[in-house]
């Protein structure tokens, strides 16, 4: 109408910056454009600029970035004598020479924290990534398989929750002699269970969305499915899951370096530096407890700030607009 | 009358972390009392934003800045949130889209329709209860009393939107506010819930704000009309004066960009180009005028206000004149004639489905699942689609029309029967054999946000199926995936892209540039356009219907909405709980149904014409679904059935033919079996 049978006979020509005004060219023919395009972002990007955004997240970021520092650079820094005691300088309060004070074996506290803080941080890793691991490869290949073995590994996972954990990790580590490797590869092997849930879960979902479907009828093998498609989409929960389980790794170590289960002397862990925190209090030896309980909570602390934003910032990556 | 609702000048906000969304600016609305006022727009435009500024229901950041609500002479803004308690649920009620998670699910019914009453009127216990079995009678709720103890899930959604009014309606409100009431619900049901909310509003002189996008739903029920466009309205008339004379050319186009029944389907839908635009920054000047074809200079200069006298008022610089846009004036393109008629059954069918079975099991207990019956959702169902045909297939949701759809692109295994493409059998085959006969049975998804992996970019999605058949080199996949986005409308940059970089009319796109790729012999299309807009569905139903003529397919078109079928398809097959009990080509089905059900689907259909919408008598088909675990026995369709006989309960009907290339299963059809009338004609020679 108005100009339109002027132009009636005219090719329609799509323009070449689609999504611009179109003038009249729309009642001449069917619609080829299909109308603006966002901003070009790209995902991760996006993700990064969520990341950066939430504070408590970067805050997370620096605490981890300062204990990592603070326990791998600080003793090159930091000359102290953390092999043999001398019980002459037993908890002495912070002073001179000894910023933080001394234990009661007599030895440097400030220093004993920085090697009881390397020996926190490996197990927390190295705990987490053997859970994650063995939790996804689990939970994966259960919710993917589906169907009987499905449910019976399934309910082998719920029968292993049953278990009172921290008794069996008790008596195990009673039995081996306590170092970094075997008090990760002891609690990884207990806390896979609950990324195991969590990725069968995610997979549950993911298996029956329509581009699986997709990729089905254009017949790409189950290999394809699960390298391409599953397994990419199910990886943020997986990293979100890391953050977490880190967080929880060094808090039991540390439960059980209080209760005497810790690594082996003179290996220390914050946990077994808070083993005499009870008469420590008492005694009025005040540096021998707060300077390792507020660091132990900063990094769980920082560990779960960053969960929590990467959770967001994988959300925000993946939302509908 | 007195004018019970009356918004000045209301302008609703909704901050987001960075911007701010000005969903709803500047509105004016009234509604008289005893008055159905429809409030029509597409998804985004701030029509729903407005009606839960009335509740004071506004979703975080959201807030009225500017305007008001004067509720029987009363602003409803700036009221404590105390009073608006008193208020909300009392004189005014809402409705929502969706009854299966407005209702909670751990409070029966019962419990759920007396809460308002004890809460508002202070009413005893008994009281309420007496109250509940009243109104849960009115909404047409089946022996009211026994159901009280019911819990949601027990009810189906049709059920479940009645409770949902039964609870709006407990304390006798002024005002219904209905949000898309009957969106989620079939056909055959939505015609019912309209028809209950009409004889409800007669019998209390309620006033009803009815909040859709479906022109249909307001032809016939809204005494009044607002249009709504990108936070504006931009048009306010009578019913009548909206379809018969509308200014707005938005209005216009909307009109003309909705598939009717009797609609040319060689030619091309009309659609509006374009997006709706962003509302965290508006364009200047008139919204619309973007997308507008009458759009001049001027309208970029000012933004036009809302003109006219108080009958009929829009806002445009340049308004239509002469009423809704006739085919002749939409100089819309032929579409390329592929198909050769369909008569025209004499060669061998591209694919052939043969007595196919599929049964889904119910099972009960965790580990030993056992099976305690089945679900019967493919019963038995064969069809034929030709050589570059397309073939719609429309039916109530539950009917099996998606399983069969999944079934013949082999996402499930079919319990017995054949699918043949090309005279082979797909599930005789095995393994590589397999892979190659898929190549040409592609699949279309309903969902464009679903069917895209979230993880790739549009490139990869798009070269994925190459890769699968190891067609080509990488930079010959780059190049077809290039040629793909030429063909669906999108530029070529959008390769570089994720799938949430786009909108759903954008996606859907991508979805059938996928499908393509492999260049299949059948796309099976599942729901293609039931999630999008109108103005973005009439686009893509376009470039559905231009590819198939280009590149020669055949397409099987799944659908709940027989507009849709009936513009896309040649020849439409109607399906009724796991059976097939209809097919024919468009036209003849259209104009001469043979099966009561297919009758019943015709007239519950919501028509864009208020004329022809009120003048409908009967809501068309009663009832609803059976449950496909315990299907009738004979005629399945029996039991909802007018014609229904004691032989329908005893003796399924078999397939009879009704003309050429017109076949239906009924054993009282409503027009003459052709077997029949030729034996009568001999019996009359003879």
């Amino acid at each position: 109408m108005i100009d339109n049978h002027e132009r009636a006979d005219e090719p329609y020509e799509p323009p070449e910056e689609l999504g611009g005004a179109l003038e009249g060219a729309n009642l001449a023919s069917p619609v080829y454009d299909a109308g603006d395009l966002g901003a070009l972002t790209s995902g991760w990007k996006l993700a990064l600029k969520s990341f950066a955004e939430n504070r408590l997240a970067i805050a997370g970021f620096a605490i981890i970035l300062f204990f990592i520092l603070f326990c791998y650079v600080g003793p090159h820094v930091y000359h102290t004598n953390q092999i043999s005691g001398n019980v002459l300088n037993s908890d002495l309060p912070p002073g001179a020479g000894h910023p933080l004070g001394t234990d009661n074996n007599g030895y440097d506290e400030l220093g004993r924290l920085m090697i009881g803080g390397q020996a926190a941080l490996e197990i927390g890793f190295f705990a987490a990534a053997i859970a994650t691991v063995i939790g996804s490869l689990y939970g994966a290949i259960s919710g993917l398989i589906g169907g009987f073995l499905d449910g019976l590994l399934m309910r082998i996972v719920d029968v292993i929750l049953a278990i009172p954990y921290l008794l069996i990790v008790l008596i195990i580590a009673t039995r081996w002699r306590g170092t970094v490797l075997s008090l990760s590869l002891i609690l990884g092997l207990f806390a896979w269970l609950v990324p195991a849930r969590l990725i069968r879960g995610e997979v549950l979902t993911l298996r029956v969305r329509d581009f699986v479907s997709a990729a089905r009828v254009m017949g790409g093998s189950r290999r394809r499915l699960i390298f391409k498609h599953l397994l990419p989409n199910a990886l943020s929960v997986v990293i979100v899951n890391i953050t977490f389980q880190v967080a929880d790794a060094i808090i039991v170590v540390a439960l059980l370096g209080f209760l005497g289960f810790g690594l082996e002397y003179p290996h220390v862990d914050w946990g077994d530096m808070l083993a005499n925190a009870n008469t420590a209090l008492g005694n009025g030896y005040w540096w021998l407890v707060y300077p390792v309980g507020i660091s132990l909570i900063l990094v769980v602390m920082a560990c779960n700030f960053i969960g929590n934003a990467l959770r967001d910032a994988v959300d925000v990556r993946l939302r509908r607009r | 009358m007195t004018r019970v609702l009356d918004i000045k000048d209301l302008s609703t906000h909704i901050r987001l972390s960075k911007s701010t969304v000005q969903a709803v600016g500047n509105v004016d609305l009234y509604i008289d009392e005893g008055e159905t006022l429809g409030l029509v727009g597409e998804s985004g435009c701030g029509k729903s934003i407005t009606g839960l500024s009335i509740m004071g229901l506004l979703p975080p950041g959201g807030s009225i800045v500017g305007g008001s609500i004067l509720l029987e002479g009363r602003d409803l803004v700036g009221l404590p949130e105390e009073e608006m308690r008193k208020i909300r649920g009392n004189d005014v009620a809402m409705i929502f889209q969706d009854s299966s998670s407005s209702l909670n699910p751990t409070k029966n019914i019962g419990d759920q329709v007396m809460e308002p009453v004890m809460l508002h009127r202070g009413a005893s216990k008994k009281e309420a209860y007496d109250r509940a079995i009243e109104v849960l009678e009115l909404v047409g709720i089946p022996q009211a009393k026994e159901r009280m103890e019911d819990y949601p899930h027990q009810l189906s959604g049709g059920l479940r939107q009645r409770v949902m009014i039964a609870i709006a309606l407990t304390c006798d409100p002024k005002v219904l506010i209905a949000d898309e009431p009957t969106t989620a619900l079939d056909v055959t049901i939505q015609a019912q819930i309209l028809r209950l909310l009409d004889d409800l509003k007669s019998k209390f002189g309620m006033s009803i704000l009815l909040v859709t996008h479906d022109m249909g739903v307001v032809a016939g029920r809204a005494d009044r009309v607002n249009v709504m466009y990108a936070g504006r309205m931009v048009e306010a008339t009578t019913t009548e004066r909206l379809f018969d004379e509308m200014r707005h050319p938005y209005t216009q186009a909307l009109l003309a960009s909705i598939p009717k029944m009797d609609q040319d389907n060689s030619r091309a839908l009309f659609s509006i180009p374009g997006l709706p635009p962003d509302l965290t920054h508006p364009p200047q000047g008139c919204r619309f005028r973007a997308r507008c074809a009458y759009a001049q200079d001027d309208c970029a200069e000012s933004e036009p206000k809302l003109v006219g006298d108080s009958l009929h008022v829009a806002a445009c610089f340049h308004p239509v004149v002469g009423g809704p846009l006739r085919e002749d004036q939409m100089l819309t393109l032929k579409h390329a004639a592929s198909y050769h008629g369909v008569g025209s059954s004499d060669e061998e069918p591209l694919l052939k489905v043969v007595d196919l079975k599929k049964e889904f099991p119910v099972t009960s207990g965790a580990i030993l699942r056992r099976k305690v019956g089945s679900v019967h959702a493919v019963s038995g169902v064969s069809l034929e689609v030709r050589r570059g045909e397309i073939f719609g297939l429309v039916g109530e949701s539950g009917c099996g029309k998606s399983t069969l759809g999944r079934v013949i692109v082999g996402l499930e295994r079919p319990d017995s029967g054949q699918v043949l493409l090309d005279g082979q059998d797909v599930y005789a085959k095995r393994g590589k054999e397999l892979v190659k006969l898929r190549k040409n049975l592609q699949m279309m998804f309903q969902d464009p946000y679903g069917s895209l992996d979230p993880r790739m970019r549009v490139a990869s999605i798009l070269r994925e199926p190459l890769a699968i058949h190891k067609i080509g080199t990488r930079k010959e996949q780059e190049q077809r995936s290039i040629e793909l986005m030429g063909e669906v409308g999108l530029p070529k940059t959008a390769l570089e892209r994720f799938a949430h970089e786009f909108s759903g009319g954008q996606r859907q796109r991508i979805g059938l540039a996928r499908a393509l790729t492999l260049n299949p012999k059948v796309i099976v299309a599942d729901e293609p356009v039931s999630a999008l807009d109108v103005s973005i569905r009439s686009q893509v139903l376009n470039l559905m219907k231009r590819l198939q003529g280009v590149h020669d397919m055949a397409y099987l078109v799944i659908s709940h909405d027989l507009a849709v079928v009936k513009y896309l398809a040649d020849r439409i097959g109607v399906m009724y709980l796991g059976k097939i009990v209809e097919v024919a080509s468009g036209e003849d089905l259209y104009a001469n149904p043979a099966h009561p059900y297919t009758d019943g689907l015709i007239k519950t259909i919501p028509l864009p014409d208020p004329r022809g919408e009120r003048s409908k008598k009967d809501v068309g088909i009663k009832g609803e679904l059976p449950s496909p675990i315990h299907p009738p026995s004979g005629c399945r369709f029996r039991t909802r059935c007018p014609r229904a006989q004691e032989l329908c309960a005893q003796e399924e009907p078999v397939m009879r033919d009704f003309g050429v290339g017109h076949t239906a299963a009924c054993h009282f059809p409503l027009i003459e079996p052709v077997q029949l009338l030729a034996s009568k004609g001999s019996t009359q020679s003879s």
